[in-house]
């Protein structure tokens, strides 16, 4: 056990690489209720987040999900975020466990007439239960991605999110936080594995779903982050005209994807020698090699570029690709 | 992975920092213990030193990785590197699944046997061990 933001959280149950395969190759289960829930209603509740976050809400509807960003003046990332449309008059935030207070802080501090924003993140457990075979375990029906539904499973009443941070198929189970346990012990009745913090980290970064506070923050803003694809440039936003700008001009670095060609793990923080910096790095367990993403230059940002990583003082050679480096269909 | 059950054997010396050593008359055989490969969890590198360099008692020759960590690698006695274990460098799960055997590290030539006087011995070691 580790703490991670006053969480007391598993890095791994019988080893990060048996998990994250067990995620690949059938279905895993993580406890990710450390993560932030805050609810937004009123008759403005819509109004007072499209001023907020970058992607275009009228673009879903109830029963409906999207991942967007909370930005700043600069177009620099407060936090990643899903945004559920509960009802045309409310909707639910799922936020990252580190930006939760400062989350809730900046969205009540911008409250209008007409808007309530609570902070539920103690009210409410979240499952990850992810995998290709992760919906059949659970005796869901198929459902498209970034949608939603209450349901119920083995007797607790659940919000099923067509959501995740794998790459895989699967859905994220909310709950009351009292109902978690019997939920959990569900799950893993049902032969689904129980994956650590670690496997959640491999995972993610090898479909390149950037984390905060490594890959995106503050201080990056969303177009170099690559998530220009988020943020609805013709409506006004907090930060919009400033990522208009670096649009139009074009960022001055960008966040890339690569591969370790010689043997060796990237880590955050290392230097890039053609310029730029490690902000993710792992060994990668399906490609067997170590992956990473890192702010470069943006004329050298083009998949198919070397690049060298300064790991502890050794040059060691890596290569940019196309997001994401795991793809099921070229690997399977 | 057939991850190893814990085992301390009584034939080998043992440094606090959790590496083993294999005496074999002028020359040892290096390796971490069932402790080191199972806090690391499973290894994905060896950065190994080069064979002809100088190992130092208590200083690093090299590095081991797993996915949540790197971890130096302290050497238990001084000496010249005379071979690097491949099969570690291109498979270093092999570590995990037989530290003291296939999961050897490096072969050196003493430069002084009686540093060994130095090391623990299982008993000590297993003390150690527990004491963490």
């Amino acid at each position: 056990m580790v703490p991670f933001v006053g969480w007391e959280m598993p890095v791994q149950y019988a080893g990060v690489i048996e998990e994250h395969r067990a995620v690949r190759t059938d279905a895993g289960v993580f406890d990710v209720s450390h993560m932030g829930e805050i609810e937004i209603e009123g008759p403005r509740a819509r109004e007072l987040l499209q001023s907020l976050l970058t992607n275009d809400l009228d673009r879903i509807g109830p029963g409906k999900a999207q991942y967007t960003l909370l930005t700043n003046e600069r177009g620099g990332i407060v936090d990643d975020l899903i945004a559920y449309e509960l009802d045309p008059y409310r909707f639910l935030l799922v936020v990252n466990a580190s930006n939760a207070q400062t989350d809730f802080t900046w969205l009540k501090e911008r409250e209008i007439r007409g808007t309530e924003v609570s902070d539920r993140s103690a009210e409410y457990a979240l499952l990850a239960v992810q995998g290709p075979r992760a919906i059949e375990r659970l005796g869901l029906q198929p459902a498209p991605a970034f949608t939603f539904r209450v349901g119920e499973i083995a007797g607790v009443e659940v919000m099923v999110n067509r959501t995740g941070y794998t790459g895989e198929d699967g859905c994220e189970l909310l709950c009351m936080a009292d109902d978690a346990e019997q939920l959990w012990d569900a799950v893993l009745e049902r032969d689904v594995v129980p994956c650590g913090l670690g496997a959640r980290d491999t995972l993610r970064l090898e479909v390149c779903y950037p984390l905060h506070g490594n890959d995106i923050t503050p201080e990056t803003n969303a177009i170099s982050a690559g998530l220009g694809w988020v943020c609805a440039l013709d409506k006004d936003f907090t930060g919009a005209s400033e990522l208009r700008r670096i649009k139009a001009e074009g960022p001055q670095e960008k966040l890339v994807a690569f591969v370790m060609e010689e043997r060796a793990v990237p880590r955050q923080g290392m230097p890039i020698a053609e310029g730029g910096h490690v902000t993710s790095g792992t060994h990668s367990p399906m490609l067997d090699a170590g992956i990473g993403m890192g702010y470069v230059p943006a004329e050298r940002a083009t998949p198919a570029t070397e690049l060298t990583v300064d790991v502890r003082g050794r040059p060691r050679r890596a290569r940019i690709v196309q997001k994401p480096i795991y793809k099921r269909e070229e690997n399977a | 992975m057939a991850a190893a059950a814990e085992s301390y054997p009584d034939e080998l010396l043992y440094h606090h920092e959790h590496d083993w050593a294999r005496v074999e008359d002028a020359e040892a055989v290096l390796g971490i213990t069932w402790y080191a490969q199972d806090s690391l969890g499973e290894l994905v590198h060896f950065e190994p030193p080069e064979a002809g360099a100088e190992v130092a008692k208590g200083s690093s020759y090299g590095e081991v990785e797993s996915v949540k960590a790197v971890s130096e690698l302290i050497s238990p006695l001084s000496g010249e590197v005379l071979e690097v274990n491949q099969k570690v460098v291109d498979a270093p799960e092999t570590v995990n699944e037989d530290p003291y055997g296939e999961g050897w590290l490096i072969r050196i030539r003493l430069a002084d046997a009686s540093q060994a006087d130095d090391l623990l011995d299982a008993a000590a070691y297993r003390q150690h061990v527990a004491e963490q």
